[in-house]
């Protein structure tokens, strides 16, 4: 006799597509659920506004060191890779303005929610997977407290609030590096430098760029958050969230790239 | 020592559950729970580990929704309360777990002035930290307060975890696996920390557990969950008497181990 043959709510197990399909359709809708509750949960108080404070400064100030070194790099790297081509042409004079447009528009920002994914999302997702499987979340709801608002609320508003300024400050270091590799090759002065800089960039490259930074900071604090949230299976569920938290948020900002790229790109 | 018996008021019960069932998947947890807490009494559900007795609790936390039947907590039907009036059942009821689940990144500081910051926003700081360390003395480990759970011992982590949930002076305490992974020594003080929390707060408490030691020395009335349902409830020597097998195993696996 089936053990659970008394019980009414127990059905045998049927798939829509495959396991698989079914799987993955059913983690979109539970993501979609998750950014729902997001909105819903942000403008309801009580608002915890020390934590997202304390989220701000970690995402944002323990980031700036790496964000600094990776951005002056991409500068002096990229700078230094474009010189000979535009040489071949006798160009060089026009390195400033190829440099801030591929600053702004694409390096700056992917650099940093690269970096961002991969240091903030994953500690999202060990953090929070780690408080899910030792029960510190359930600890939270039984004590009146609304974990989601604390936790997860305070985090995307971090991540969508820093990534767009860490963003701005690695534009900034990148163009330093940049300047610093055009002024030892080409002697030209930091005024001229940045003049030509900001001639050629246009409001529609700054408003995507912030834009652009603001959707990849959100999409790093959900995935990171969403994938934390709901981990199980213990010290495997934890390692697995950190994992899944950065794998899943780099696919998605280069998806989100291509697309917000093309939708500025048809304004132009 | 078996526990002193008290005089219950057995007509209103704080928790009543009828027809509680719950299933993960395939697996049938719960195949028709009923049971009654009555104010002021500890009630020890004993079975053995995979029966659902922390699903039990979690379900009258409202942690978990059950798939069918009714649990009433404080008058209140648990699985039907919207989310507001479901916070203001849970100041209600504490949650000890197996685990202490304390707040790993906090001080013992923190870990307790969280639940009463977020639940009493007008106290002052002053208020808070009476607060703070009167629930710390009344588990007789005031001086671990600015210590991270890190540096602390299972006992001391388990007691901090009841003094988190007492600092909201709940009515209900729900005690899961109160003295598992300790010690002998450690065991016997818990267990007087569960009666004496019953004497001072006066609180109402189910504790879950499959050590017959606790059940024995802080159980008003044992409740035994065998396949999915309370196959025997009564005092401790009620309850062992039973000519009941599954029972007589429990005990003698219990005792002669």
């Amino acid at each position: 006799m089936d053990p659970n043959s008394d019980n009414p709510n127990i059905q045998p197990t049927k798939y829509i597509v495959s396991k698989k399909m079914d799987d993955l359709f059913f983690t979109v809708y539970e993501i979609y659920q998750f950014i729902l509750r997001f909105f819903k949960e942000v403008f309801i108080p009580p608002y915890e506004f020390k934590e997202i404070i304390h989220q701000c400064y970690e995402v944002g100030y323990k980031s700036l060191p790496l964000i600094s070194l990776t951005g002056f790099i991409t500068g002096v790297v990229f700078t230094n890779q474009s010189r000979p081509s535009l040489a071949n042409f006798g160009a060089t004079s026009w390195l400033p303005s190829l440099i801030s447009i591929a600053i702004v528009r694409a390096l700056a920002p992917l650099v940093t929610a690269l970096i961002a994914a991969g240091k903030v999302g994953s500690n999202m997702g060990a953090e929070l997977g780690s408080m899910k499987v030792t029960e510190q979340i359930d600890a939270m709801e039984v004590s009146a407290t609304n974990p989601f608002k604390y936790l997860v609320v305070s985090r995307i508003l971090a991540t969508t609030f820093m990534i767009p300024l860490l963003v701005m400050y690695t534009a900034f270091v990148a163009l330093m590096g940049a300047y610093l590799s055009v002024h030892s090759n080409e002697q030209t002065s930091f005024a001229m430098f940045f003049s030509q800089v900001f001639d050629s960039l246009s409001f529609l490259d700054l408003f995507s760029t912030s834009f652009k930074s603001t959707v990849f900071g959100f999409t790093i604090g959900v995935v990171g958050c969403y994938c934390g949230y709901n981990s199980t299976k213990g010290t495997e569920g934890v390692g697995k969230a950190a994992n899944s938290a950065v794998v899943a948020a780099m696919f998605l900002i280069f998806v989100e790239e291509i697309v917000i790229v093309a939708i500025v790109n048809a304004f132009r | 020592m078996i526990k002193e018996q008290k005089a219950i008021d057995r007509n209103n019960p704080v928790i009543s559950i009828r027809g509680l069932q719950k299933a993960f998947g395939s697996l049938h947890i719960l195949r028709g729970v009923n049971l009654d807490v009555y104010k002021g009494e500890n009630l020890v559900v004993l079975g053995r580990s995979g029966t659902g007795k922390s699903v039990l609790i979690k379900i009258i936390s409202g942690l978990l929704l059950p798939d069918a039947g009714q649990v009433n907590v404080l008058g209140q039907e648990v699985a039907e309360l919207p989310s507001r009036e479901l916070m203001e059942l849970r100041l209600k009821v504490g949650f000890s777990f197996q685990n202490s689940a304390l707040y790993d990144s906090m001080t013992v500081r923190q870990n307790l002035e969280f639940p009463l910051v977020r639940n009493s926003r007008n106290l002052k700081r002053s208020q808070i930290n009476d607060e703070v360390e009167s629930v710390l003395d009344a588990v007789g480990l005031l001086q671990t307060i600015e210590q991270m759970p890190s540096e602390l011992s299972g006992g001391q982590r388990k007691r901090i975890g009841i003094a988190r949930t007492l600092i909201l002076r709940p009515e209900i305490m729900l005690y899961d696996e109160p003295t598992a992974g300790l010690d002998p020594i450690t065991c016997i003080e818990i267990n007087n920390l569960i009666n004496e929390v019953q004497e001072k707060y006066k609180t109402t408490a189910i504790i879950i557990t499959h050590d017959l030691t606790c059940a024995k020395e802080t159980g008003d009335r044992i409740a035994m969950l065998l396949d999915g349902q309370f196959a025997i409830q009564g005092t401790f020597d009620e309850v062992f008497a039973s000519d009941d097998l599954r029972v007589q195993s429990f005990y003698n696996y219990n005792f002669t181990e």
